[in-house]
This record gives C-alpha cells, sequence and structure tokens, in this order.
C-alpha cells in the first residue's frame, strides 16, 4: 500500500499549498493613476487689457470612450496682439494636480507645438525658453507662455500640441519635432 | 494467474535455461545495438550486441516480463514464455534519432495515432540555441510566427496563435499570458532535447483546446548506467553583435538515479536591418534547470525546477503617440528613431520571470499499466516598461503576477500490445494579481481561475495495417475577477443590462465590478492511420475542440502605448468551438519521399482582435481593436519532400498555404501567415569530418487576402484618411547559408563548428506577421559561430 499513501501524501501537500494561496479576499485597489493629462487650457490675455479668452480641452474619462470637450470662450479680435499661457492639470484628483510644473521640470524634453489653419491669420511666438524654468538650461522654446498676434478677420483651426522628446531645435512643426504626443488638441477659432 | 504463472519456476528442477535473442527496428529490421534488455523480476539487465543480439543464462522455466529500451527508441514492454531454450525476436519503434540530421522527418514516434505532427530533433534544436523557440519551430511546416520585432516570437500552428497553441514543457502546460500579441512563450530552447508539434487539438491529455496545437517540450531520456556526460554549447552573431552560452550535465546511476543541470545565458545589442540600426532591440536572457530523481521499471519519481529570465528591448521607433504618429511612421520609409548601436536596453522594454517547480511519482502495476501523479508549480511575473514623463522613476505599466498550480494523475493501460488506453484527471488553480503601484490602470485585472478536467483516450490496432484512435475531454474552469471599468466605458459597452447586478462598489469616476463565468468544454477527437502495403501511410484524423475565452478576451480595456492602440475584451465572449479535419499522406521511397497535409478547420464563435473605429483622447486618437466573434473557417495544404540524390546531394522541399475566412461577414481574417516555400539543398561527406554544407532559400508570398484598412480621423489634416493597418507588405526572398563539421577530441568528446549566414543577400523586407513592420524593417544579414563541444 505504500504508492498509496505517497499518492494520498501528494494529494494533500497540493491542497495545502493551494488552500494557503486565498490572497484575494481583499478587494483590489483602485489605481491612482499617475499619467492622466484631463485638461489644457489656454489663456489669452490681450495686450492692451480686456476680457480673457479660454480656449480648453477637458477629457475626464482619459483614455475612456468619451471625446475630450472642447471649448473656446470668444473670438479674437482683428489686429490684436494677445499674452497666452498654457495650463495643464489632471482633474481626476481633487484639488486638480498642475502638471505644468511637471512640464516646466523637464522642459528640455517637452515642447508645446502650434499648427495654426491658413484660413486663420494669426501668428504664434515662443516668449519662453529652457533655462526660465529650473534646473534647465537650454535656450530651445518651450510655450508654456507665448503671443498671438492676429491681423485680419477670418476663421479657422488651430491645434496645440504638447510633444514628450521632441528633436530640439525644430521648426515648429509637428513633422519635424517628432517625439511622442502628450495632448493634441483642436481649437476653432474666429478672428473677428 | 499471473501470480500463479511466476511462480512456477519454483517448482522447475533447473534453473538452465537460456533466453536468447535480439532487438530489431520495427521498421527496417536493422539489428539495434546498445539495447538494454532487464527482467525486473530478476532485476537482471543485459546490452545487446553490434547485430543486436542478447542472451541471458541460468533462467528458471516460466513467463517473465522484459523492458527493451534503447535510446533512440520507445520503451516496450513485453512477456516472454521460457520454456526451455528459447529465443525471442524484438522488435523496438525507432524514436526520431535524437542525432544530427538534416532534415525534418520526424515521422516516426508520434504523440497521437492520427493527427498531423512533426518532431525537431536535438541537433536541429542546437542550431538555434541562442534564438528563440519560435525560431526553431519554423522549420516544421505548417508552423509560422507572430513576431514583435526579431526578439518577441510568438508560434502560429496553421494559421492560429495565442491561446489555442499550447506548450507543453517537460510535462507542464505553460501558464506565461499567452494571450497578449506580444508575449512570447517563456522557454529556454536549450533545456529541451526535441520538441514535437501536433497540428490540431487531438493530444487531448494535454488540454482540450488547442485548436491550434500543441507544443511538447521533452527533455532528452537518461539511460540507467554509470556515467557522466555533458555538453556545452558557445555561439556568436554578427547581427546584434552578440551571443550566447548554454551548458548541462548530465550524471546518471545504475541504480536508475539521475542529476542534470543545465543553464544559459545569452545578450544581444541593438539588432540591425540592413539599412540602419533597429534601436532599442537588444535582449538579455538567462534560464537555468535542475532536476533529480530515480526511475526504475515498476516506479520512479523525480522533481525539477527551472527559472527564466528575460529582457527584451522594444523597438523604440514603434513606441508612438496616436493615430497621427502612427499614419506618419506607415508612410516613413525608416524608423522615425534610428541610435547609434548600443548594448543598453531602455524603454520601452519588458521583463519577464517564469518559475516551474514540479514532481512526478509513477508506478507500474504489472500486467495492467502505469499511474502517474504530478504536482507543478509555476509563477510568471511580467514587466512592461513604457516611455513616460516619468521615465527617471522605474515604476513599470504593466505589472502582473501570475500564480499556477496543478495537480494531475494519468493511467496507462498498455499491458496489452493490441490495445492502449489513456485516462486522467487535472486541477489546477490560478491567482492573477496586477500591481496597483505601477500608477497605470491595469490591462489585466486581479482574477481567480479554476480548472477541472477528465479525459480517455484509446488506441487500438485493428490490423497489421490499421490503427485507430479515439478520445474525449472534458473540461470545467471558472474565472472569478475583480475588475474596475470607468462610468464611461461601463456605459459605452452597455454592460449595465447584463452585469449591473455585479457591481460590487461605486467610486467617483469608476466601478468595481465582480465578473463572474464558468465554462463546461467537451472535446473529442477521432481518428486512423493506415499502412498501404507499398509503404504509403495514410492519416485521418477529426477533432473537435472548445476553448473558453481568456482573460485577454474578457477584460482588456485600455490604451497599449507600444502599439498606439485602444484594446477592448468583451465580458459577453462565450467560448470558441472547432471542428477540424485533417489529412496526411506520405511515403519514404528508397531515395526520396514526400508528405501531403490537407486540412480543414471550422471555428464556430472565432474570437479574433481587429481594428474597428477610433476613439479620441487628449492625446489625439487612437486606433480602436476590438475582439469580436463570428465563424471562422481555415482552409490549408503543407506539403513537403525530400529526395537523396547522391551519397552526398540532397534537397528539401517544403510549402505551406492556409486561407483563413470571417464565414460570417465574408471578408478574410486578420493574421494569417501568407504562403510560403522553403528550398534546401545540401551536401555532407562523411569522410571530411562530416562536413555538411546548405543553402536554402524561403520565399514569402505576399498575404493579398487581409481585411480591410480602416478609415481615422487625422487631427493634423482635419480629414479622414485611410489608415493602412491591415495592408500586408511585399513578397520576399532570402536566402540562408550554413556549414558544420565535427571532429573528435578524444574518445568521449567531440568539437562542433558551425558558420551560417542568415539573409545571405542582405535583403530588405518586411513580414505581415510581424507587428513591427510599419516601423521598420525586418534583420538584415547575420553571420553565426557556433562550437559545440559533447563530453
Amino acid at each position: 500500500m505504500k504508492p498509496f499513501k505517497q499518492l494520498f501524501m501528494l494529494f494533500c501537500l497540493t491542497a495545502l499549498v493551494m488552500s494557503c494561496n486565498d490572497d484575494d479576499d481583499n478587494p483590489p485597489e483602485p489605481v491612482n493613476e499617475e499619467e492622466v493629462i484631463t485638461t489644457l487650457t489656454a489663456t489669452l490675455t490681450p495686450d492692451g487689457g480686456g476680457a480673457e479668452i479660454e480656449l480648453t480641452t477637458r477629457d475626464l474619462d482619459g483614455d475612456g470612450p468619451n471625446p475630450p470637450v472642447v471649448t473656446v470662450s470668444g473670438p479674437l479680435a482683428a489686429n490684436s496682439t494677445y499674452n497666452g499661457v498654457l495650463k495643464v492639470e489632471n482633474e481626476t484628483e481633487d484639488p486638480a494636480e498642475d502638471i505644468t510644473e511637471e512640464v516646466k521640470e523637464e522642459a528640455e524634453e517637452h515642447q508645446f507645438l502650434f499648427v495654426i489653419d491658413s484660413a486663420l491669420n494669426l501668428t504664434i511666438d515662443y516668449t519662453d525658453q529652457e533655462s526660465d524654468y529650473a534646473p534647465n538650461t537650454g535656450t530651445n522654446p518651450v510655450g508654456v507662455t507665448f503671443t498671438v498676434t492676429t491681423t485680419d478677420a477670418g476663421s479657422g483651426t488651430l491645434q496645440i500640441l504638447l510633444r514628450h522628446e521632441p528633436k530640439k531645435p525644430n521648426d515648429g512643426t509637428p513633422a519635424d519635432a517628432g517625439g511622442e504626443t502628450d495632448i493634441e488638441a483642436t481649437f476653432n477659432i474666429a478672428v473677428n | 494467474m499471473l501470480f500463479i504463472a511466476c511462480s512456477a519456476p519454483l517448482y522447475a528442477q533447473d534453473c538452465n535455461t537460456q533466453l536468447t535473442g535480439e532487438v530489431l527496428d520495427f521498421h527496417d529490421k536493422t539489428p539495434l545495438e546498445g539495447a538494454q534488455v532487464y527482467i525486473p523480476k530478476l532485476q537482471k539487465t543485459v546490452i545487446t550486441n553490434s547485430k543486436g543480439k542478447f542472451t541471458f543464462k541460468n533462467l528458471c522455466d516460466g513467463i517473465y516480463e522484459l523492458e527493451v529500451s534503447h535510446f533512440e527508441c520507445t520503451t516496450r514492454f513485453l512477456k516472454v514464455e521460457v520454456f526451455g531454450n528459447t529465443f525471442k525476436r524484438i522488435t523496438l519503434e525507432h524514436h526520431i534519432e535524437e542525432l544530427d540530421e538534416v532534415s525534418v522527418t520526424g515521422r516516426k514516434v508520434r504523440t497521437t495515432n492520427s493527427a498531423q505532427e512533426q518532431t525537431i530533433t536535438n541537433g536541429q534544436l542546437e542550431r538555434y540555441s541562442s534564438a528563440t523557440l519560435g525560431d526553431a519551430l519554423k522549420q516544421v511546416s505548417g508552423v509560422s510566427s507572430l513576431n514583435t520585432g526579431a526578439t518577441i516570437v510568438k508560434p502560429v500552428i496553421q494559421g492560429l496563435n495565442g491561446s489555442r497553441v499550447l506548450v507543453l514543457n517537460n510535462g507542464v502546460r505553460m501558464q506565461d499570458m499567452e494571450w497578449g500579441d506580444e508575449h512570447a512563450p517563456n522557454v529556454d530552447i536549450n533545456s529541451a532535447g526535441k520538441v514535437t508539434v501536433v497540428k490540431g487539438a487531438s493530444a487531448l491529455r494535454y488540454g482540450g483546446d488547442a485548436i491550434g496545437g500543441v507544443i511538447v517540450l521533452e527533455p532528452l531520456k537518461t539511460l540507467a548506467i554509470d556515467s557522466l556526460y555533458g555538453k556545452t554549447i558557445l555561439s556568436g552573431s554578427t547581427n546584434g553583435r552578440g551571443g550566447g552560452i548554454t551548458s548541462e550535465l548530465v550524471k546518471t546511476y545504475k541504480s536508475g538515479w539521475f542529476l542534470k543541470g543545465q543553464g544559459s545565458f545569452k545578450r544581444f545589442g541593438d539588432l540591425e536591418a540592413p539599412d540602419y540600426v533597429l534601436s532599442n532591440t537588444g535582449v538579455k536572457e538567462g534560464a537555468f534547470s535542475v532536476s533529480a530523481g530515480k526511475r526504475s521499471f515498476y516506479e520512479g519519481w523525480d522533481a525539477m525546477y527551472s527559472f527564466f529570465n528575460t529582457e527584451i528591448g522594444v523597438l523604440a521607433a514603434s513606441h508612438i503617440g496616436n493615430v497621427d504618429d502612427l499614419i506618419t511612421a506607415i508612410n516613413s520609409d525608416e524608423p522615425l528613431i534610428i541610435r547609434d548601436f548600443t548594448y543598453d536596453i531602455g524603454r520601452p522594454q519588458q521583463e519577464v520571470t517564469h518559475h516551474l517547480g514540479r514532481a512526478r511519482y509513477y508506478k507500474r502495476f504489472e500486467g495492467f499499466g502505469k499511474l502517474t501523479l504530478q504536482y507543478d508549480f509555476q509563477r510568471n511575473e511580467r514587466f512592461e516598461f513604457d516611455v513616460n514623463r516619468r521615465n527617471n522613476d522605474n515604476s513599470a505599466a504593466i505589472d502582473l503576477e501570475l500564480t499556477t498550480h496543478t495537480a494531475q494523475a494519468d493511467f496507462v493501460i498498455d499491458a496489452n500490445s493490441d490495445y492502449k488506453i489513456e485516462t486522467g484527471i487535472l486541477y489546477r488553480y490560478q491567482d492573477n494579481f496586477a500591481d496597483p503601484s505601477t500608477g497605470v490602470r491595469r490591462l489585466i485585472p486581479d482574477y481567480t481561475k479554476n480548472d477541472a478536467a477528465i479525459y480517455l483516450t484509446g488506441k487500438y490496432l485493428l490490423n497489421d495495417a490499421i490503427v485507430i484512435d479515439a478520445g474525449f475531454r472534458y473540461d470545467y474552469s471558472k474565472i472569478d475577477a475583480l475588475k474596475f471599468y470607468r462610468n464611461s466605458r461601463w456605459i459605452e459597452r452597455g454592460y449595465q443590462a447584463d452585469f449591473g447586478d455585479r457591481i460590487v462598489e461605486q467610486l467617483n469616476t469608476q466601478l468595481l465590478v465582480n465578473p463572474v463565468f464558468d465554462f463546461s468544454n467537451i472535446s473529442a477527437t477521432a481518428g486512423l492511420k493506415y499502412n498501404f502495403n507499398s509503404g504509403t501511410e495514410f492519416l485521418f484524423n477529426y477533432a473537435l475542440a472548445q476553448r473558453a475565452p481568456n482573460p485577454a478576451e474578457l477584460f482588456s480595456d485600455g490604451l497599449h502605448h507600444s502599439a498606439a492602440r485602444i484594446e477592448l475584451g468583451d465580458l459577453r465572449i462565450g467560448k470558441e468551438t472547432s471542428n477540424k479535419i485533417s489529412l496526411s499522406l506520405l511515403h519514404d521511397y528508397e531515395h526520396w519521399g514526400w508528405e501531403v497535409s490537407p486540412y480543414a478547420n471550422f471555428i464556430a464563435d472565432f474570437i479574433l482582435l481587429e481594428p474597428t473605429s477610433t476613439e479620441f483622447t487628449i492625446r489625439g486618437a487612437f486606433p480602436v481593436w476590438e475582439y469580436r466573434q463570428t465563424d471562422a473557417r481555415l482552409l490549408g495544404v503543407d506539403a513537403s519532400a525530400y529526395v537523396n540524390w547522391s551519397k552526398h546531394w540532397k534537397t528539401n522541399h517544403q510549402f505551406s498555404l492556409v486561407k483563413g475566412r470571417d464565414v460570417g461577414t465574408d471578408i478574410p481574417l486578420i493574421n494569417i501567415p501568407a504562403a510560403n516555400t522553403k528550398n534546401r539543398i545540401t551536401y555532407t561527406h562523411h569522410d571530411w569530418h562530416n562536413l555538411t554544407l546548405g543553402l536554402e532559400s524561403q520565399y514569402v508570398f505576399r498575404q493579398n487576402e487581409t481585411p480591410d484598412d480602416i478609415d481615422v480621423f487625422s487631427p493634423v489634416t482635419n480629414e479622414n484618411v485611410l489608415l493602412a493597418i491591415n495592408t500586408a507588405p511585399d513578397a520576399y526572398h532570402l536566402l540562408h547559408f550554413d556549414a558544420e563539421i565535427a571532429f573528435a577530441m578524444n574518445n568521449e568528446s567531440n568539437l562542433k563548428v558551425r558558420l551560417a549566414v542568415n539573409n545571405l543577400l542582405d535583403t530588405n523586407y518586411r513580414d505581415y506577421l510581424n507587428r513591427q513592420r510599419y516601423f521598420a524593417d525586418d534583420l538584415g544579414r547575420n553571420i553565426s559561430l557556433q562550437l559545440k563541444i559533447n563530453y
């Protein structure tokens, strides 16, 4: 009967090992998403004072099925200059996490790019460089701050992209910059 | 009765009887030298001489059970009546020669009776010692691979891969997250002595869900003699500027004890296409295994442990942001990131560790059969590191730990030479843990899974020409998961109506859900093998198989950065059912041979993953790949032939074709390998140190049958563009050269040197079944040198 005894012991051992493994009684913890960007806000302040214009894209479900909600608070005025500031946030946290700080810290690895529809009569110029944000020392633009200069009336799309690890320096186009897209937002803008 | 018969010698007057005999090869009747003939009852062993003859002296009259074994053959047990001096002729079924062979013949010893199968011998495996299992398997006709680059190689059998292909490593069914397209089997090819590919679900004892097939890796058998032997293989390659070393040492004792240790290490830097470096495609892999045991005719046990660890770089250019980046990548002739060669493996990368432990015990019951009990433990740990904004920290984007325990009992009734019955039961427990500290939503949730199975298969020798077989298996599995769904995804999938009652907890933006599914699967097989008088062999096999959906098919929900795609599983996915008919006709003449193996596989509710649409996120648009079920049909044929033109010249020819169709919507199935043909010419000269020179031509046709490309909205161009995500690359032709020579160093050692040049002409090509075909060319020329020492 020896083999049967061994057999029996083997099964007992198996049962024991298996029963020790019941660590699934505790419900899993929700993942605290660290990499998520939900919101990009561009605030455009008229150079000579006046009402701010806000461009916002907000995607609260991240990679979920809902598309981002894009809002433009109003038209730009023709032949004007605006001072622009970009803000990147994770609004799934309360209070919202300001990811702009992180972009600034890693300014040499990031750049905002602007793609302007030809029907839209405006130009955008960078007003910052990497060395504005410690500990960076480079002189390439980052794009957290910029100016928008409008000429004649018109309407079209303005795209704002945040690229991670782009080629630097680049000619300001997404094709030349390369890298990985962290944000890609398209706004319908009117210049009146 | 047996007891009485065996006791009879007690009454015999004298014990001077001689039992003589000869051991011959079953097929060609050549004498087998070095076969062991063992009488367990007397614990006596003799070895056959060069003419295959053996003699037992001073036996008492009676009936004896003999165990006849030979290292190239299947061990045979038979009863011999010895009354007076007796002569017995014993034939053994010849194993695949575990020596070096140029061609894959592998027709002699079979895992199943009537299914299409093929074996790769040890000598052939050794050539791939610094490559992957998937690379080695591709020399079997009908086997191709789904690649992510050149280092993640997933075997595809007759058009099917992933969970439909089981990998049996040393008697243990691998549980290594085979559900992902970029998850290759976690086995060290150097730990296997031979590999058998069963093309279909007919090997029921291994599992009922092998709709694609089963890959059986087995170690070489050890003999019960006092011996110490081993081998070391060193190899180096120009492409990747790296190499590997593997070493094995075996100690065997006459008493049946054995000890075995084996270890491998390989390291490659960035691989190179003909025109550029494939940045971040290095690999570092280490593995070892140890085993020990004691085997005898009646009883035996063994225990083994193996460890496997690999770090694989994923092509830097394949990491892209969104659909526009993908369009840019597809339209670019060169990868968008080309850096200088380096050995460093950066992000994106995978790091996978697999532990496997197994204990086995067997006992033979005289005149009846053999019982085998086995317990195995596996732990698979997978980390996937992504390029992210927090590059500098060490956290992985995917951190999964899959733990599996399996206990099984198998019984073989083989006492009667006319039939053989195998039966067994199995219980398996599996636990998956996804570490939440990654800061990235889980792609695969936490789950536990319980499996139980029972099977019965039989083989019956109807007459000299016909062997029939049949089998049945029942599998029960239950999967119990805890998964977080985003509220928006839960609504988009329309889960509330079907699974609303499974919600455990409602959080701010997500739900914790407890889906529980159970599946009862039936599989069955029947077939026959017919040997015509002319020598032609005919095989017919029918297999019914059912497969429960895997965790990826049910639960996938998220963005795969490395593929820039959102993968969506579906909780409503049910099991798939395959009905496969396969035929083989083969003949070996004196100087040539051929085999033709057509098959038809009809799969109801086939689960597939294909691009369907795009979803917008703040990062832009991403193609959505969704799992869906449909009825599918795979029709194909594998054909091979060889000709020995003269003593020195030989050619081998192989052709495979498979057509996959989604019958439900009448479109081609995705990821079906293109037709391909391989032709090889070999020159051998035994007198010149076994010199072998070979030139192989590999032609892969263009896959013209693919699903349509999808229309996606490109925010950069502000319009819909056609994304060439399903378009197959052009046909290609590659030439490979190899040369091999062997030297005897002394009586016990020999050295074999092998030089191989893959992609001799440095041809630029891309393969349809390489997921990185959008981004970069495949490998350029590779010159490798291999030294093998046997001792």
